[in-house]
C-alpha cells in the first residue's frame, strides 16, 4: 500500500506540482526576448496587472465564459432528450445506442472538428443547402464565426453531456413516475416534479464536463472561429507561440486556473459523493 | 408508434444524424476525385495512394503509436496504484491532497498543462542538460495526464468490488500481496484494460500538450494533421479520418463482443 | 464472567471492546467457547455480533481486550496467519475461479502439494455433495450450491475454528430448514468448533449447543437454548427470545411463556388465575395466539396447540375467559 501511494505521488509531484510552481515563478518574471529561454526571473505582478487592465484580455475572459456557457446550455438541451430517449429505450437496445454516442469520442478530436470545416465553409454543403432550400439567399461562410465555435463545442463534447445524464436517468425507478401519475400528475408535471429533480446530479456533472474543457479550448476557436473570436485558451497559445511572451502566457494560465477552481471543486465534490454513494 | 415512442425516435434520429453526418461526409469525400470537399467530382482512390506515399505522415503516425503504447502502459501501472490507494487506503496523511492531485490533470486545461510541462523540461535542460525534447518528453507528458483516467476507472471498479472477496482470501491464508495478485488484480483487469485503452486513445489524439513539449524535431500525427488542416481542407486528411474511424469502430465492436461473450 | 481457563476451552475472549467513532460496537465482552461445540452469537442488527466475529477472524482490530485461540494470543496476528476460517454471508466465492480452484485456494496458500490438494478438495466437495460440480464457475451454481462451496472452502483447511456469518440468510425458507440439519450433521461428524452469527432466533435455538444473546455490544446471556428459553436472565432476553408475558411479582419481574398458561371458559384450579376478555386471535396453523385483556395483570399472550383437526374454534373475540398457570410456570428475572 505504501508503494501504491508513493509511486503516483512522486510522479505527480515531479511532473505536475513542480511544473505548476514553475508557471507561477515565470508568471512573476519578465519577458526577455534576447535570451533563451526568454525569461528574466523576478517578483512583479505586472503581467497580472496587464491582464486585468488591457481590454483585449478582459474581453477574452468574458467571451470565453459566454461561449462556454452558451455551448453548455445548447449541449444540455440537445443531450437531455437523447439521454432520456436512450434510458427509456428497450434494455437490449441501450448498450448499442450508448456505444453510438461514445464512438465519435474514440475517434480523433481534431478530425471531428476538421469534419465541420468542409461543411461550414463558403460554398460548403451547409451553405449550398441553405441557398438551395431558400432559407437564406446569401448566407456566406459560417466558418469563422462564433456560431461555428458553438457548434464545434457542442459537437465535440456532446458525449460528455449524454453519459452522466444517461447514468442518472437509467437508475430512475419508473414506478416513481407511475406513482406520480397515480396521484394525479400529468406527464409534464411528473417530469418536472420527479424526473428533473432526480436527474439533477447528472445535469450538474454533464454541464461541468462540457463547461470546464470548453473554457480553455484552443483547437475549436482556432479552426472554426474567426480572427475576432476571442477565447482565453487561444490567447495563451498566441502569447506563447506567436509573441513568445512566456511570462504573460504563464500569467494567463494561472488566471485560467483560478477561473476554473470553482467549477472543478464542484465537480470533484460531486464525484466523491457519487463514489461514496456506491460504496 | 405512440406519441412517446415517436418523440424518442425523432430525438435519437436527429441526435445521431448530428453526430454522424459530418463523419460520414468526411469518409465519402476521401474517395472524391476533386481536391475540393464541396464538390463531388467522381470516385477516386488517388488520395488514398497519396496518403500511403506520404512519408512524413507515416513517420508521424509511427511516432504517435510508439508514444501512445509506452505512455498508456506507464499510466496504467501508476494509475492502477493511484486508484487502488484511493479506494483502499484508510485515512493517511495528505489523503485529500493525494486525491486532488490524482484527478487534477484530468480537469486541468490542456494549454495550462502544456505550458507548465514545457517549463519543467526547459528548466531541467538548463539545470541538468536534458532530456532532449521529443519522444521522451512527449511520453512523460502524456503519461502524466493519462494517470487520472486510469485511476478513476480503477477506483470506480474497486468501489463496486465486494470486499469480502479479499477478506475471504486473507482468511484462507493469503498475504495482502498474494490477495492482490490472485484476487483483486484478476478481477479489476478489465477496468485497467479500459483505462489503458482510454490512455492510449488520448495519447494518440493529443495535440495541445504535445505541441508544447515536442521540440523542433518530433512531429506526431495530430501535429501533422493540425498543420495541414490549418491551411485548409485536404483530402488526405479525409483518408486518415476514414482509417481512424474504422479502427475505432472495429475496436469498440470487438471489445463489446468480448465483454458480452465473457458473461 | 469466567475465572480461570476451562480445560476444554478453545476460544477465550477477555474484555473485548471495539469502537467505531462514537459508537461502541462491542463493549467489554467476555466469552468462553468449548472445543467441538456449535456456538451461536444471536442478536438484532447492530448488536455487535458481526463485529465480534470479524475480530475473531482478524478483520477488525480490538481497541481493548484480547482473544486467545487454542492457547495462542491472537493480538496482532493478521487474518492470514490465524487458525480460523470463515464462511461469509455473501459466500465471497472468487468469480474468476471454478469450484475446485476456489476450494483449493487456501491449501495452495499453505504450500500443500498439488496431488494432496486434489485429494483434499475432492474429499471436501464429497462432504458437501458437490463432487460433480468441481469444474463449474460460481455464477453457474444455485444459491444452495454456492453456500456449500463456501462451506467446503472453509472446511478444507481443517481450521481450529470455523466462523459462519449468517450462514443461511441468503437461502430461501424451504432450503434453509434442510441446510440447518446438514450443517449440524457436518459439525458433529467432523468434530469441529463452529461459531455462528445469526439474527434468526429459531436458527440459533435449533442448531446451537450454546448461544450468547447480544444486545448493544454486550453479552446479555450465555447458555444452552433450553436455559435461554426457560430461564432468561433479563427482561431483554425473555422478550427477545420467543414471546414472554412479563408480570410484576413481589417487587420483581416474572416471565411466563404463552404456552405455560391455560386458557379456559371456566375458572381454573391453578396457583394463579385471572379473568379476562379475548382481544385478538391469531391462527397460525399449528397453534393459535390469543391476546387477552386481564383484570389487573395487563394484556397477556396465551397460546393453544391445535391438536384436533376437526374441532371448531372454541373461543371467539370478545369472549370472557379465565387464565391459569402453575407456581413454577414463571421464571423470576434478575433484572
Amino acid at each position: 500500500m505504501r508503494y501504491a501511494i508513493a509511486l503516483p505521488f512522486l510522479w505527480l509531484a515531479v511532473f505536475f506540482l513542480l511544473p505548476f510552481a514553475l508557471v507561477l515563478a515565470i508568471a512573476l518574471g519578465t519577458n526577455a526576448p534576447d535570451v533563451a529561454p526568454p525569461v528574466e526571473l523576478g517578483f512583479s505582478f505586472k503581467n497580472f496587472a496587464l491582464l486585468f487592465s488591457d481590454d483585449l484580455y478582459v474581453a477574452a475572459w468574458l467571451s470565453s465564459l459566454r461561449i462556454a456557457a452558451t455551448s453548455t446550455l445548447i449541449a444540455l438541451l440537445l443531450g437531455y432528450p437523447m439521454a432520456y430517449a436512450i434510458a427509456r429505450a428497450r434494455p437490449e437496445w441501450r448498450p448499442l445506442l450508448l456505444m453510438l454516442v461514445v464512438l465519435p469520442f474514440w475517434t480523433s478530436f481534431l478530425i471531428r472538428i476538421y469534419a465541420w470545416m468542409g461543411l461550414l465553409a463558403k460554398n460548403g454543403l451547409i451553405d449550398q443547402f441553405l441557398r438551395w432550400s431558400g432559407i437564406a439567399d446569401n448566407p456566406g461562410s459560417i466558418l469563422g464565426t462564433e456560431w461555428a465555435v458553438h457548434l464545434g463545442i457542442v459537437y465535440a463534447y456532446l458525449p460528455f453531456m449524454v453519459l452522466p445524464l444517461y447514468a442518472t436517468l437509467e437508475k430512475l425507478d419508473t414506478s416513481l413516475l407511475e406513482a406520480a401519475a397515480d396521484l394525479g400528475a400529468k406527464p409534464l408535471t411528473a417530469f418536472l416534479t420527479i424526473t428533473l429533480p432526480l436527474s439533477l446530479p447528472g445535469i450538474v456533472a454533464g454541464c461541468l464536463l462540457v463547461f470546464i474543457p470548453s473554457i480553455g479550448e484552443f483547437v475549436i476557436p482556432d479552426l472554426l472561429g474567426g480572427t475576432d473570436t476571442l477565447m482565453i485558451g487561444k490567447v495563451l497559445w498566441d502569447e506563447f507561440f506567436t509573441n513568445a511572451d512566456w511570462p504573460l502566457a504563464s500569467a494567463v494560465a494561472i488566471c485560467l486556473l483560478i477561473l476554473l477552481v470553482g467549477p472543478i471543486a464542484l465537480f470533484q465534490r460531486q464525484q466523491a459523493r457519487s463514489l461514496e454513494r456506491r460504496t | 408508434m405512440n406519441g412517446r415512442a415517436r418523440f424518442a425516435f425523432t430525438v435519437l434520429a436527429f441526435g445521431y444524424a448530428f453526430l454522424y453526418l459530418p463523419i460520414v461526409l468526411v469518409i465519402v469525400y476521401s474517395f472524391n476525385e476533386s481536391r475540393l470537399v464541396t464538390v463531388w467530382a467522381g470516385f477516386s482512390t488517388k488520395w488514398w495512394q497519396a496518403l500511403f506515399a506520404n512519408e512524413a505522415m507515416l513517420d508521424a503516425a509511427w511516432l504517435s503509436l510508439r508514444i501512445a503504447l509506452v505512455s498508456a502502459t506507464t499510466a496504467a501501472v501508476i494509475g492502477l496504484a493511484a486508484g487502488y490507494a484511493l479506494a483502499r487506503a484508510p485515512f493517511f496523511f495528505g489523503r485529500t491532497l493525494f486525491g486532488s492531485l490524482v484527478i487534477a490533470p484530468m480537469v486541468m486545461p490542456e494549454v495550462v498543462m502544456g505550458i507548465s510541462m514545457l517549463l519543467l523540461f526547459v528548466g531541467s535542460e538548463q539545470l541538468l542538460g536534458g532530456p532532449d525534447r521529443g519522444f521522451l518528453t512527449i511520453t512523460l507528458a502524456h503519461t502524466t495526464f493519462s494517470i487520472a483516467f486510469v485511476a478513476i476507472v480503477v477506483q470506480a471498479r474497486l468501489a463496486d468490488f465486494d470486499r469480502s472477496l479479499e477478506e475471504a482470501a486473507m482468511d484462507l491464508g493469503a498475504t495482502p500481496w498474494t490477495t492482490f495478485r490472485t484476487i483483486t488484480l484478476p478481477l479489476i483487469t478489465p477496468a485497467v484494460g479500459s483505462g489503458w485503452l482510454l490512455a492510449f486513445t488520448l495519447s494518440l489524439d493529443d495535440l495541445i500538450l504535445t505541441q508544447f513539449v515536442a521540440g523542433a524535431q518530433s512531429q506526431t500525427l495530430p501535429m501533422r494533421v493540425y498543420s495541414s488542416v490549418r491551411l485548409g481542407v485536404d483530402p488526405q486528411i479525409n483518408v486518415l479520418a476514414t482509417i481512424i474511424v474504422c479502427v475505432a469502430a472495429c475496436a469498440l465492436i470487438l471489445s463489446g463482443w468480448l465483454t458480452r461473450r465473457k458473461v | 464472567m469466567h475465572a480461570g481457563p476451562i480445560a476444554d476451552s478453545i476460544v477465550r475472549i477477555e474484555g473485548l471492546t471495539k469502537r467505531f467513532g462514537a459508537i461502541t460496537a462491542v463493549d467489554g465482552v467476555d466469552l468462553e467457547i468449548q472445543r467441538g461445540e456449535l456456538f451461536a452469537l444471536l442478536g438484532g442488527s447492530g448488536c455487535g455480533k458481526t463485529t465480534l466475529l470479524r475480530m475473531l477472524a482478524g478483520f477488525e482490530v480490538p481497541d481493548n481486550g484480547r482473544i486467545v485461540i487454542d492457547g495462542q494470543d491472537m493480538t496482532g496476528v493478521p487474518p492470514h496467519l490465524r487458525p480460523v476460517n470463515m464462511m461469509f454471508q455473501s459466500y465471497a466465492l472468487f468469480p474468476h475461479m471454478d469450484v475446485a480452484t476456489n476450494v483449493g485456494y487456501g491449501l495452495r496458500r499453505e504450500g500443500v502439494k498439488a496431488p494432496e490438494i486434489a485429494t483434499r478438495v475432492a474429499e471436501a466437495l464429497e462432504q458437501v455433495k458437490l463432487a460433480n460440480h468441481a469444474a463449474r464457475r460460481p455464477a453457474q451454481l444455485s444459491g444452495g450450491q454456492r453456500q456449500r462451496v463456501a462451506l467446503a472452502r472453509a472446511l478444507v483447511k481443517r481450521p481450529k475454528l470455523l466462523l459462519l456469518d449468517e450462514p443461511l440468510a441468503a437461502l430461501d425458507r424451504k432450503l434453509r430448514e434442510g441446510t440447518r440439519f446438514e450443517l449440524v450433521r457436518l459439525q458433529e461428524q467432523l468434530g469441529l468448533t463452529f461459531v455462528m452469527v445469526t439474527h434468526d432466533q429459531e436458527e440459533a435455538m435449533s442448531m446451537a449447543t450454546r448461544l450468547a444473546v447480544m444486545n448493544t455490544g454486550r453479552v446479555a446471556q450465555v447458555g444452552t437454548p433450553h436455559e435461554i428459553y426457560e430461564r432468561p436472565a433479563s427482561r431483554f432476553v425473555a422478550d427477545f427470545i420467543g414471546i414472554a408475558n412479563i408480570l410484576e411479582a413481589d417487587g420483581g419481574w416474572l416471565a411466563v411463556r404463552p404456552e405455560k398458561i391455560t386458557l379456559s371458559a371456566n375458572r381454573l384450579d391453578a396457583a394463579n388465575t385471572v379473568a379476562g376478555k379475548i382481544l385478538d386471535i391469531a391462527y397460525e396453523g399449528d397453534r393459535s395466539l390469543y391476546r387477552i385483556v386481564t383484570e389487573g395483570k395487563g394484556t397477556l399472550v396465551v397460546s393453544t396447540t391445535n391438536i384436533d383437526r376437526t374441532r371448531p374454534a372454541s373461543f371467539a373475540r370478545g369472549q370472557g375467559v379465565w387464565l391459569g398457570w402453575s407456581a413454577e410456570a414463571g421464571h423470576r428475572l434478575s433484572e
